[in-house]
């Protein structure tokens, strides 16, 4: 089957609104606001449940600490904010007070990627799943589109029971999967057959990966595509049999290289089947400003960059 | 549990004392002057102000202790085990391979009467302040007693922690700051000064208790005057002796992060003995 656009859409749009839904099922559901509030999509839930909406100010390592406190007082507390602070800036709180109690806090890492765009390397999150995937009990959501974040935010407030980390973006991607589709994590989602190379990818670039291949059929490359939204735990047998049917793997993220999502295909690959791989991704250098389809086309994270590392790889 | 008055609360924290010393020694390292020096805010905390029950340790109307400074846990470790939250003999076990009491509290490890893993110094008054909040949403009337350590008070998000608590008129949180004035590199006032330190919590808008860290009743009272205190948060300024009840080590920050080898135990323990 052919996926189609169904409008642009932001993944933060899906994650207020699997926020707002799953607040009225689950009446210990809390959300934790540091001054970004609508920005990060929370509006959705403290419009609808102001009860159960608490503002912290511009302090997230305490806001981190906060939710440890409703975790381990029987509430689901949910903390977003920027991917760059969610991850990095108070990485030894997650690490300490929620990952090693093993608490079931919700982390949103929003404006993840480069296409956040004019503002620039500060507020581009590229190094978040690097950092978040390393840490012991964490889990790690990267859905592909707003109406999957929609339902991984379902997911991790429902079917996670430890610390769990689910990153999006700010810019309108297009929408495509199914509003009816189940999300099971740690399973990967094959999109589209192929027998020649596989491309796995996460995030927004998995609908360039899908045009990559679609393009690509018509030259008669038989590209396989598959969304990997949950990064941690891994689908390794999805990725595994993958790498034996096609003998080629390419990943594609919108995050470093180093350490970041293709590392973790690549640790299954390795381990399992090694088969010639590459990676499409931020090559360790910062993002600068610029509009986001400039940037993702500067730093090669485009369906047209997929298509060439394909041919690259194929001719070895 | 039962409530000790202050003339028994002295023999309790005198065997307390001794059994931080003995499983310091038993593990050839960790936090002797720290641990000695909180002894007697632990003793009146767990056999004086708590509402626990060691036979019931996830009793969901508990007050809950937050030990922020994971460095000090042979006294949590030894007030538990004498409250009977698990037998005595187990302290021989600290920072053994295989043991329940990590050198930092570890909750996955199982032993009972632990709240929160940690040791990451200024973490703790937060996850206090999301228990406190939500003790109120829920019309919860325990309380949350939330242990520092006054080098700690210099990590930032401490204060961030202490913006929010009175923000949310957390008036069912208890912070207590083991004032010793020492920490690893020295004193306080040379690492890094903190006076006027009742007047930033004051500014910070917490109900300010100052008492002698030591003296049972004084800090009876001071549990007391925090938990009827409304519509803030309270904060115990606990002046302590780092190392209290053993004088060779009493105010030596050397003794922050060394322990006794066994001649040095025997002879610690007679001393807290002979007093």
């Amino acid at each position: 089957m052919k996926y189609i656009n169904k409008g642009d859409k932001p993944t933060k749009t899906g994650f207020g609104e699997g926020l707002a839904k799953a607040g009225e099922k689950h009446s210990n559901l809390i959300c934790l606001g540091t001054d970004i509030t609508s920005s990060v999509g929370m509006n959705y839930f403290s419009e609808k449940f102001p009860e159960r909406f608490f503002s912290l100010g511009i302090a997230e390592q305490n806001a981190i600490g906060v939710a440890a406190g409703f975790a381990l007082a029987g509430k689901i507390p949910v903390f977003s904010t920027y991917g760059v602070f969610a991850a990095m800036r108070v990485t030894d709180q997650v690490r300490v007070s929620v990952c090693y109690n093993n608490l079931h806090v919700v982390i949103g890492g929003a404006h993840a990627g480069i296409s956040v765009g004019p503002d620039g390397a500060t507020h581009q999150a590229l190094e978040d799943i690097a950092v978040m995937r390393v840490l012991p009990n964490m889990t790690v959501l990267s859905p592909c589109d707003a109406t999957q974040t929609k339902v991984a935010t379902i997911a991790a407030i429902e079917k996670v029971k430890g610390p769990v980390y689910v990153r999006f973006g700010r810019e309108a991607v297009p929408d495509f999967t199914d509003p009816n589709q189940e999300f099971e994590i740690g399973k990967g989602q094959l999109l589209k057959d192929g027998n020649d190379i596989s491309i796995i990818s996460t995030g927004h670039l998995t609908w360039e990966a899908l045009h990559a291949a679609y393009q690509l059929e018509k030259e008669g490359i038989s590209a396989r595509v598959i969304n990997i939204h949950t990064i941690k735990p891994i689908d390794e047998h999805i990725i595994v049999k993958a790498a034996r049917e096609t003998h080629a793997v390419i990943t594609a993220e919108e995050h470093q290289v180093n350490g970041g999502f293709g590392s973790a295909v690549a640790e299954v690959v390795v381990r399992n089947f090694p088969v010639p791989m590459d990676f499409i991704g931020m090559n360790d250098s910062f993002g600068e400003s610029g509009e986001p389809e400039e940037l993702m086309q500067k730093y090669g994270m485009t369906a047209a960059s997929v298509i060439e590392k394909v041919k690259k790889i194929l001719s070895l | 549990m039962q409530k000790y008055n202050s003339e028994k609360l002295k023999a309790i924290s005198d065997n307390i004392r001794i059994d931080i010393i003995k499983s310091l020694s038993e593990a050839g390292s960790g936090h002797t002057g720290g641990s000695l020096g909180i002894t007697d805010i632990f003793t009146v905390l767990y056999f004086n102000v708590l509402n626990h029950d060691p036979g019931n340790p996830e009793w969901e109307d508990r007050d809950r202790v937050i030990l922020s400074i994971g460095h000090v846990a042979p006294v949590l470790y030894s007030t538990l085990a004498h409250a009977g939250y698990f037998p005595k003999e187990e302290l021989k076990t600290l920072r053994k391979l295989g043991s329940r009491l990590q050198g930092h509290p570890g909750k996955e490890h199982g032993l009972s009467g632990i709240e929160l893993s940690a040791g990451s110094l200024g973490q703790g008054l937060s996850v206090s302040v999301g228990l406190a909040i939500s003790a109120k949403m829920d019309n919860k009337n325990h309380r949350v007693y939330s242990i520092h350590g006054d080098g700690e008070l210099q990590e930032g998000a401490i204060w961030e922690a202490a913006m929010s608590a009175a923000h949310y008129r957390l008036d069912n949180l208890t912070a207590v700051i083991d004032r010793n004035c020492v920490q690893i590199d020295g004193k306080t006032s040379d690492v890094m000064e903190l006076e006027p330190l009742a007047d930033k919590w004051k500014s910070f808008g917490w109900n300010v208790i100052e008492c002698n860290g030591h003296d049972h009743a004084e800090l009876i009272k001071a549990f007391k005057d925090a938990k009827t205190f409304k519509d803030k948060p309270s904060v115990i300024i606990a002046k302590t002796i780092m190392g209290k009840g053993v004088k060779e080590i009493e105010d030596n920050y050397r003794w922050h992060g060394k322990a006794p080898n066994k001649e040095e135990a025997e002879r610690f323990i007679k001393q807290i003995l002979k007093k």
